[in-house]
């Protein structure tokens, strides 16, 4: 078995606050390999994001690692500081975030902003990255790139700009991409074309993708596996295909039956009562058993099992003949 | 069944134009923006109509025009029979007005975050010198929370509970219609299936009619009896949602219903369509889905479609069959 291109193990966030330790990450693992995409998928809260920004080493403090290991490539990088990360940074891991408004320099061109990022992690001369700055844009489906290069972000349309960031976070050849909800900002038209863009790429070269969204939608048409987290733990993991069709942690259940397609031609919707508990009244044992239908007295009082031997965190998983 | 409310050839231009100055040095000319063009449609007492499209398509201009937050600048909405907009007699306007309420998108924004929530809920009857006593606490009790949270400051609920609470406040004057302006998209998929299942018990309880304005076509297909498709502020497909989503007629809506990622969608591969909604200030001729679409010929981008009728369906298209 080769190294997966990312490695978790038992990763934890804390964030220390007056009214004591919150753990919005806690005790999270997952692999990904060469050319995988993992969709990680989970209501706000559930600290899918905040995982994602840990691998990177871009948790705001006063969050940080408390616990656990990030592996890159065979290599540690939880322990990396400053310099050493901020090398790694853009090199081996790229970032897509949300907003492609908010994470391209207004002040720079577009074509400035991608040969930065060129200079900066790969050993060629400025004139050889504004070469590969406009194949970089040619690539990404950005029409006339050699002309376009010396626009301002302002000066392009919603997907567009998801383009440039895409092409940003691609330009110097990671072996991992981070993309937090690389579509929830466009048109579903757009999303489409970004989804396919983000697939074909990857594909080619064989990159990594941490996919985080909260679209089950997305998630189904493009991962490979996925991770659903719930309240900073690790609810289920599997394939996509499995996971989406049979779940067999209540809470997979609940939410693919909530999706007003699962429910077609009901007249109600399935709902899950209650929302996600805040993480300062996190409840004894298992975070979900105040939401779940066939919680126990074991799911009052122990803390829901690890991950390791079963697809789901849950004392009592649906079995596909349970699962209507 | 007769029309609550009635749209006709409803039109809204914005002028988007640069100040004076700028444009005498800069020699521009004035710019109009036109978000809503000639738009037609009815709504039945005690249904659903839905409005989907994607941004800047116009929806919530039509909203917002609907409740008489904006004025049309061509057309009319007549609701009750009586067009808010040029009806004089202040008694019937004051009277239609009250049976009209409204949802906004963000609940984090549409509740004022200094007012205990039994002001909040209270305010739309108070403002007209009505009894609200224990109204509030009867309300929130209807949608699901506790007559206790009255006391309460809009800060200490969740995003889900707060999208509560407005409902509980379009209801507080007994409005007949309420316009419900993308109600769940800031909500999380459990925390939507709650309140799309809300809206729907109340509207079966209190006989209410609702203008369901949202990008979401799942939600659409759920939610509504009638749906209206609109792209850069043209009605361009009308139909009921089973026909809609079985057998759309427009190209538009076509795309549309092929991009939208589907749950049991494993590994599908969509070809996607190609461009963007078109500069509003400057849409295409003919058409303004022309340059986009797939079956477009020389008449598209030069005559623009007329609504035809093909069975139960309304549809703006050349091409349709």
């Amino acid at each position: 078995m080769t190294t997966p291109v990312l490695s978790i193990r038992n990763l934890s966030v804390e964030i220390p606050t007056r009214g004591g330790v919150v753990k919005p990450v806690d005790g999270v693992s997952y692999d990904i390999a060469k050319g995988e995409i993992l969709g990680v998928v989970g209501e706000s809260g559930a600290g899918k994001s905040m995982a994602g920004n840990a691998v990177i080493g871009l948790l705001n403090p006063p969050a940080h690692i408390s616990a656990g290991e990030i592996w890159l490539n065979g290599t540690r990088i939880d322990p990396l500081q400053g310099e050493a990360m901020r090398r790694l940074r853009g090199k081996e891991i790229g970032m897509i975030f949300q907003d492609p408004l908010t994470s391209l320099n207004p002040l720079l061109t577009i074509g400035d902003q991608l040969a930065e990022t060129i200079l900066t992690h790969l050993p060629v001369s400025r004139s050889e990255a504004e070469k590969r700055a406009v194949a970089a844009l040619e690539e990404v489906g950005i029409p006339g790139a050699a002309e376009r290069i010396d626009s301002y972000p302002h000066e392009f349309s919603g997907g567009m700009r998801q383009r440039v960031v895409i092409a940003l976070a691609l330009c110097a050849e990671p072996s991992l991409v981070i993309a937090d909800e690389p579509t929830t900002a466009l048109d579903v038209s757009v999303q489409a074309q970004i989804i396919a863009l983000l697939k074909r790429l990857c594909r080619e070269r064989g990159t990594a993708v941490m996919l985080i969204t909260h679209d089950m939608g997305v998630i189904a048409e493009t991962a490979d596996r996925v991770a659903v987290m719930y309240a900073g733990r690790l609810a289920e993991l599997g394939d996509v295909r499995d996971v989406l069709t049979a779940p067999q942690h209540p809470y997979t259940h609940g939410l693919m039956a909530s999706t007003p397609l699962a429910s077609l031609g009901q007249r109600r919707l399935h709902q899950i009562p209650g929302s996600m508990p805040r993480l300062t009244q996190m409840p004894d044992g298992c975070a979900f058993h105040p939401r779940c239908p066939q919680a126990q007295d074991k799911c009052r009082q122990a803390p829901s099992p690890d991950l390791a031997d079963g697809r789901a965190s849950c004392w009592f998983p649906m079995m596909a003949e349970a699962a209507e | 069944m007769n029309a609550y409310v009635s749209v006709k050839a409803l039109t809204r231009i914005f002028d988007v134009s640069k100040p004076w100055l700028n444009r005498i040095i800069e020699r521009r000319q004035k710019a109009f923006l036109t978000a809503v063009s000639e738009v037609d449609f009815q709504i039945e007492e005690r249904t659903t109509y839905a409005l989907v499209g994607e941004s800047g398509s116009g929806k919530s201009t039509i909203g917002r025009m609907l409740v008489g937050l904006l004025r049309p600048s061509d057309g009319e909405v007549e609701v009750e029979g009586v067009n808010l907009a040029t009806e004089t007699n202040a008694d019937k306007v004051a009277e239609v007005r009250s049976n009209i309420q409204m949802i906004f998108q963000d609940p984090y924004a549409s509740l004022n975050p200094r007012w205990r929530v039994r002001d909040i809920i209270a305010e739309p009857v108070a403002a007209r010198g009505g009894e609200t006593e224990g109204l509030a606490e009867r309300l929130l009790q209807q949608v699901g929370l506790h007559a206790s949270d009255a006391g309460k400051y809009p800060h200490e609920f969740s995003g889900g509970q707060r999208q509560r609470i407005c409902i509980a406040r379009a209801l507080a004057s007994e409005p007949k219609l309420i316009v419900c302006d993308e109600p769940t998209s800031a909500l999380d998929v459990s925390v939507q299936a709650q309140v799309l299942n809300l809206m729907s018990d109340l509207k079966d309880d209190l006989g209410l009619t609702y203008l369901l304005i949202t990008h979401d076509l799942t939600v659409v297909r759920h939610m509504a009896d009638r749906i209206g498709v609109l792209y850069l502020g043209r009605l361009v497909e009308e139909a009921d949602p089973k026909v809609l989503f079985e057998t759309p007629k427009h190209p538009y809506t076509q795309m549309l219903l092929d991009a939208a990622p589907r749950t049991d969608g494993f590994g599908r591969e969509v070809e996607p369509s190609q461009g963007e909604i078109p500069d509003p200030i400057n849409p295409p001729s003919g058409c303004a889905f022309h340059p986009r679409c797939p079956i477009a010929t020389d008449l598209c981008r030069c005559d623009r479609p007329v609504q035809r009728k093909i069975g139960d369906t309304v549809v703006a298209c050349h091409h349709a069959t």
